[in-house]
């Protein structure tokens, strides 16, 4: 017996979904509540929440002090001493948390080419940024118009290095060596995808030799060796050294990344390129790498995110960045004893730059994505 | 089948052999193909018919004999390289599409950055080429939005914006699906019908009757037998010939 059917054969319309796939109902169900399982983890992680939420928001934010001028005031206007935490040295040891030592008078400086920094990247970051051609020839500049304002030259009072520290150190140091590794990185994948033996090997030695050794001992061989490499009366500034060893370092790790990315390419696409009379590095200018910094995003920006955070282990060489000025704080009589609160600060903003490039890249591969399924071949 | 063009050779190809490692791939290849001539290439896997139309653009290197392209010798000389390969447009069985690239750019990319012709000329030949191969409407689609049938005629709407006096098609319906590959047969024997020379290597025996001036088959590396489509097909001479044409055909 057949059922009888709403509609006659070959003219069954588009019907709307049922609710339980659709809507808040819909979304709860399969992703909360999908299985017992998934019921039970939901039914522990609120419970996790419920537990810690409440006492860290009341430690935090609604106990918390936000004004004072030292730790024992900040303890005073508690219910008992390190009852709540004591946000005020941020505050008032704030310029020291950004800038380090660097001259009061002079900040400006460093906020300009912060703020120089964001219309040098955006022609990068964003393809629809207007005035984007002429934008990049301020990208190619911005290293020396930053280094003239930071470090001081002509028309302005020279800074020395030892005086740059907190949240400026770090930024100058992950910026250079993001900026500076991806380019580097790429030409040492190139080098070791390379059919000139000379150039594989080379590339080969830099690369296994700066994974294999700790980047403090790097930072240490910046510090104290790299003097006697140099012909006698040469004097590097020691961020220099820093910025160069940093460098090095993470682009190691890209070019890594980036022959992953090149030995996901299929072939064809390279015999493709070739078949149309491509130079080889117009192939790998036009066709390879576009394809292999995309899939390597994810790669590409953990790396990003290592040596961001890396940038912390320059403390080790007696250089103060955020970390290291908030450590300064601690051992300040007025303020010893704030451990987490300044942790916690300090954590915070390194969380924040961190997602915040995780952010783009994840935009970036959703831009990028040309419903590409490659043969399996 | 089409009569043989009497022009003069621009392929020649003499005592010619290729080894890979240790496997000799093939041996002794002795081919001469005039201006205009269609030739089909057939025979088993691994009997080397790709691996000799991949040396004649040199995507393969040959180790011993001689390749003469347009005149130009193939040695190791890059320039001579890019100036034969610019000549020659290739087909590839995958396609070979550039995924990140619309299929505009996949065909403006190689007039611009090898020929340097001004990115609005070779927008233009791009399009009327699209609009022969009949797809001028997806030339803002990116590649993985085409089908397959769609992809191979882009590749070779691709192939011809180079303005290619030579074309070589390695297996091009191999990847498609059966009801595709009319569509990218018509669009070749539209362009054998333009004069094009044209070396196929493919197992389409129809294409092969209809265009070819010249049937080639190959075994283990060697050239077996070579004739007009009308004698190969039906009164082969050599054995081998014999075995492979009963086993494609009788099924």
């Amino acid at each position: 017996m057949m059922r009888e059917k709403s509609y006659a054969r070959g003219t069954h319309p588009d019907l709307p979904p049922p609710v339980s796939e659709v809507g808040l109902i819909g979304w709860c169900r399969k992703n909360l509540f999908a299985t017992p399982a998934d019921t039970i983890f939901t039914i522990l992680a609120v419970y996790v929440l419920y537990i810690i939420l409440p006492g860290f928001v009341q430690w935090a934010f609604i106990d918390a002090i936000f004004v004072a001028a030292n730790r024992a005031e900040c303890w005073e206007l508690m219910e008992s001493p390190g009852s709540a935490a004591c946000w005020a040295f941020a505050s008032v040891r704030l310029n020291q948390l950004l800038y380090g030592f660097y001259p009061e008078t002079e900040i400006w400086r460093v906020n300009l080419s912060f703020v120089f920094l964001f219309v040098a990247i955006s022609p990068v970051l964003f393809d629809k940024v207007p005035f984007r051609k002429p934008l990049f020839i301020f990208t190619a500049l911005y290293p020396f118009i930053a280094g003239w304002l930071i470090f001081g030259w002509f028309a302005l009072p020279p800074i020395s290095s030892q005086d740059i520290g907190g949240l400026a150190l770090t930024l100058i140091i992950g910026v250079t060596g993001i900026a500076f590794s991806l380019p580097l990185g790429i030409l040492l994948a190139l080098g070791r995808t390379s059919d000139l033996p000379v150039v594989k090997i080379l590339s080969v030695v830099f690369i296994e030799f700066i994974r294999g050794v700790p980047l403090i001992a790097l930072l240490f061989i910046a510090s104290t060796m790299l003097n006697y490499f140099m012909p006698p009366g040469t004097t590097f500034d020691l961020l220099v050294r820093v910025l160069i060893m940093v460098t090095l370092f993470a682009s190691a790790y890209m070019a890594e990344v980036i022959r992953g990315g090149i030995a996901g390419i299929p072939k064809g696409q390279v015999e493709a390129a070739n078949a149309a009379g491509l130079s080889y590095w117009k192939t790998m200018y036009l066709i390879v790498m576009p394809q292999v910094l995309k899939i390597s995003i994810p790669g590409i920006v953990n790396t990003f995110i290592g040596l961001f955070k890396d940038s912390t282990l320059v403390l080790i060489i007696g250089m103060f960045d955020l970390l290291g000025m908030g450590k300064a704080a601690l051992t300040n009589l007025n303020w010893a004893g704030l451990h987490r609160e300044m942790y916690l600060f300090v954590a915070v903003i390194f969380f924040f730059l961190c997602y915040g490039m995780s952010l783009y890249s994840g935009y970036l591969e959703r831009k990028l994505d040309t419903e590409n399924k490659f043969q399996k071949k | 089948m089409a009569k043989k063009p009497t022009g003069e050779n621009v392929i020649r190809i003499e005592a010619m052999h290729k080894w890979f490692g240790n496997f000799h791939a093939l041996k002794d290849i002795d081919l001469e193909v005039a201006q205009g001539e269609k030739i089909v290439i057939c025979g088993p896997s691994g009997s080397g018919k790709s691996t000799l139309i991949r040396c004649i653009n040199r995507l393969e290197e040959h180790q011993q004999g001689l390749i003469n392209v347009h005149g130009t010798d193939l040695t190791s000389d890059l320039k001579d390289i890019e100036t034969i390969r610019s000549d020659v447009g290739m087909v590839f069985q995958s396609f070979n599409l550039f995924p990140h690239l619309t299929i505009l750019e996949n065909c403006v990319l190689a007039p611009i950055w090898v020929r340097r012709m001004p990115r609005k000329d070779a927008e233009e030949i791009a399009m009327d080429l699209l609009a022969r191969v009949k797809i001028p409407e997806q030339a803002l689609k990116y590649p993985g939005q085409l089908s397959g049938g769609q992809q191979q005629r882009v590749a070779i709407a691709r192939a011809l914006c180079m303005r290619p006096k030579i074309m070589l098609f390695d297996e091009p319906t191999s990847a498609l699906d059966p009801e595709m590959i009319k569509e990218v047969l018509d669009v070749m024997i539209e362009l054998a019908g333009d004069g094009m020379t044209m070396l196929v290597v493919t197992h389409e025996m129809g294409f092969a009757r209809k265009v070819a001036n010249r049937v080639i088959f190959m075994d283990e590396g060697e050239i077996i037998e070579e004739n007009d489509p009308e004698t190969f097909f039906n009164k082969p001479k050599n054995d081998r010939t014999k075995l492979f044409l009963s086993q494609i055909l009788n099924h």
